[in-house]
């Protein structure tokens, strides 16, 4: 393979692995939704709704990682550390691509929080879990902004996908009818 | 004296930070042998203990019970 | 009104009667953490707040901590139907105050605090405190307000609300420190003892369960009040002095206590006397019932009331209690079904040991005490020819 050629590799690697992270974090909040209804899934239970919450959460953040690690290396990318850190001084695309800093940023905040939640306890952490409704658009946004397949066929597909999950999850959490747990709930029994 | 089953002497239990409940159930479907739901939708200890025990098979499935709970209001207490 | 029914030094006053002849007005003197302990062993000295808990043991809890403590006289009362921590504080400040200020100093506290409810009149607390260390903190709550730990969450700036139980308040409580939190009418008895000595403490009360306490007497009865008497008095002759009107039963322990029927009335006021009735003296309530009033309509005020004063923290204590004033009400008003006492059993079974604090337990014994004791009248209801319809405030 030719150095351009690993070049284009690095950046459909990286691309990939950031629209894979994208998918798994649209997953994981529609997840969290579920979960935080009270509704069980079939098979999975309850159980099943939160680690797969967790568990698709964790590993787009994997996947984060490692679309920041190879478009680091991918000299294409033009990616410098301080562009992980500090949004908008990025020599690509520098607004899109600040606004995945940003998201990056807030992974960072809310992978952190979710380890320590033992020690920061259930309401620190679920004030700051609140962040992932700002995660999600803003990883969205990123995407449609700094790809260079953003007109491709196959890419809106996914990104209409996506965005019609989440609008539909979020609608259904701002219903009057969402089942709250606890004492809004009406009674029920576990399967 | 040889080991039983139910080895008294190490019994741990688990804590049930009920301010924080709400319900939510993973707990009753990861121990169904320590909880049932009662009539709102609260586990409810089989045993009608405050600190039910957890027995010995049980004990990976509470560990996961305890981190399962997405309000944190589990928490194993008693010698492991 | 004090009780003489029990053989007492001659010189030294009741608990309610401000001892005049103190040596000094600066507080309650100086003890070695050592010397109470032993002082507080020697007279067992239990908790008057409604545990009876050895106080010894919780002073050893606190004591052993390597942050300064913090020490609380809680005299928030939170028992509709007591009033002796009001009446003390109105009548004999000092002695609460001289008691607080000696455990404090016997444990190097941080800080001492007084807790009391607002509604209870300052002017006399100020005046006590004039000179002393001692803050006094005047809260707000209702009935689950005067718990240890709704105390605490309140001292630290929050609401009056009780915290799960495992944090511990003597591990940490207000300001993250070790936390004492003694009753005011336990205070008092300390700083009796500190003055005459555990043996005098003793001469007072039985073996087990020595000295003396204060009790509140309210109901069928011409002379409400506060009384002091000793412990393990009989029951009849602690209600006797407030003149009780053809009791038929008393309730012992407030509104989270246990019904003891006329028959029982020559029952000691002792844990182990009053075991078989599931009921124990806790904070001194006796609230008489007399012949004409409805003892399920009492019940149904009672269990509205205990609803309405969830702290509404805990899933089964929400849900079920409503559910449990619900159910009595429909049984006193002569509903015919007979599902009703098994339905309220296992709603308060359901609710017992499933939640903060011990709210839905006291009201679950509460109410299978109201059953048992008066199951012949639940029979009567159940079938509607309840004739007592009368209406006594509770």
């Amino acid at each position: 393979m030719t150095s351009s050629g690993l070049d284009t590799a690095l950046w459909s690697f990286g691309r990939g692995a950031g629209l894979a992270a994208l998918g798994l974090f649209t997953l994981s909040l529609v997840l969290g939704i579920i979960g935080r209804s009270g509704r069980s899934l079939p098979l999975i239970g309850r159980v099943g709704v939160s680690d797969l919450h967790r568990t698709a959460a964790l590993t787009g953040t994997s996947l984060v990682a490692i679309h920041v690690g190879s478009l680091l290396i991918d000299p294409y990318a033009q990616l410098k550390a301080v562009d992980l850190l500090l949004p908008f001084l990025a020599a690509y695309r520098p607004f899109w691509l600040g606004i995945g800093t940003l998201a990056a940023d807030l992974l960072v905040v809310l992978t952190l929080v979710s380890v320590l939640r033992t020690r920061i306890g259930p309401r620190g952490f679920r004030s700051v879990h609140w962040a992932s409704y700002v995660l999600w658009p803003l990883a969205l946004v990123h995407a449609l902004g700094t790809g260079s397949d953003a007109t491709s066929p196959w890419f809106r597909a996914f990104a209409v996908a996506c965005v019609l999950v989440v609008v539909g999850a979020v609608w259904w959490r701002l219903a009057p009818s969402f089942p709250g747990r606890g004492w809004d709930r009406q009674p029920r029994r576990t399967a | 004296m040889h080991a039983t089953g139910a080895d008294t002497t190490m019994s741990t239990r688990l804590h049930i930070d009920w301010t924080r409940c709400d319900g939510h159930g993973s707990c009753v479907e990861l121990l169904p042998d320590v909880f049932t739901t009662d009539d709102f939708g609260f586990p409810m200890p089989l045993s009608h203990e405050k600190e039910p025990v957890i027995p010995v098979r049980s004990r990976v499935a509470a560990g996961h019970a305890v981190r399962s709970c997405p309000v944190m209001a589990l928490k194993v207490v008693g010698r492991v | 009104m004090t009780s003489t029914t029990a053989p007492r030094a001659a010189e030294v006053r009741g608990l309610l009667d401000p001892d005049d002849a103190r040596p000094d007005s600066g507080g309650g003197g100086q003890i070695s953490l050592p010397d109470l302990l032993e002082m507080l062993d020697r007279s067992g000295l239990t908790g008057r707040g409604g545990a009876g808990f050895p106080t010894s043991i919780k002073v050893r809890a606190v004591a052993g901590g390597r942050r300064r403590p913090v020490i609380v006289g809680n005299a928030m009362e939170g028992e509709p139907l007591s009033s002796k921590d009001a009446v003390l504080l109105t009548r004999n400040p000092t002695l609460v105050l001289d008691g607080l200020e000696i455990l404090g100093r016997a444990m190097r506290c941080r800080r001492a605090i007084l807790a009391v409810h607002e509604d209870v009149e300052a002017a006399p607390l100020t005046a006590a405190l004039r000179g002393r260390r001692t803050e006094l903190a005047r809260l707000t709550g209702g009935f689950v307000a005067g718990q240890e730990s709704a105390v605490v969450n309140q001292l630290n700036g929050g609401l009056s609300l009780p915290r799960d139980q495992a944090r511990r308040v003597t591990e940490c409580g207000v300001d993250g420190r070790p936390t004492l939190v003694v009753n005011a009418e336990t205070l008092a008895h300390l700083g009796r003892i500190a003055r005459h000595g555990p043996a005098w403490f003793r001469s007072a009360g039985t073996a087990d369960d020595p000295g003396t306490s204060l009790l509140t007497i309210s109901g069928a009865v011409h002379r409400p009040g506060v009384i002091e008497a000793p412990r393990g008095t009989r029951l009849r002759d602690a209600i006797a002095p407030a003149l009780p009107i053809d009791p038929v039963a008393v309730l012992v322990g407030g509104y989270h206590g246990a019904w003891v029927p006329a028959a029982g009335l020559e029952v000691r006021l002792s844990k182990s006397a009053l075991a078989p009735y599931g009921a124990s003296l806790g904070a001194g309530v006796l609230h008489v019932l007399g012949a004409e009033t409805c003892p399920l309509q009492v019940a149904t005020r009672v269990v509205d009331y205990l609803a309405t004063e969830s702290a509404r923290q805990c899933g089964p204590c929400v849900n079920g209690l409503p559910h449990l004033a619900t159910a009595i009400r429909r049984l006193a008003s002569g509903v015919r079904d007979d599902s009703l006492p098994l339905d309220i059993d296992r709603m308060a079974r359901m609710v017992s040991g499933r939640g903060a604090c011990a709210h839905p337990d006291g009201t679950a014994r509460f109410i299978a005490s109201t059953l048992a004791v008066f199951h012949s009248h639940v029979q009567d209801h159940l079938e509607d020819r309840c004739t007592l319809r009368g209406q006594t405030r509770p």
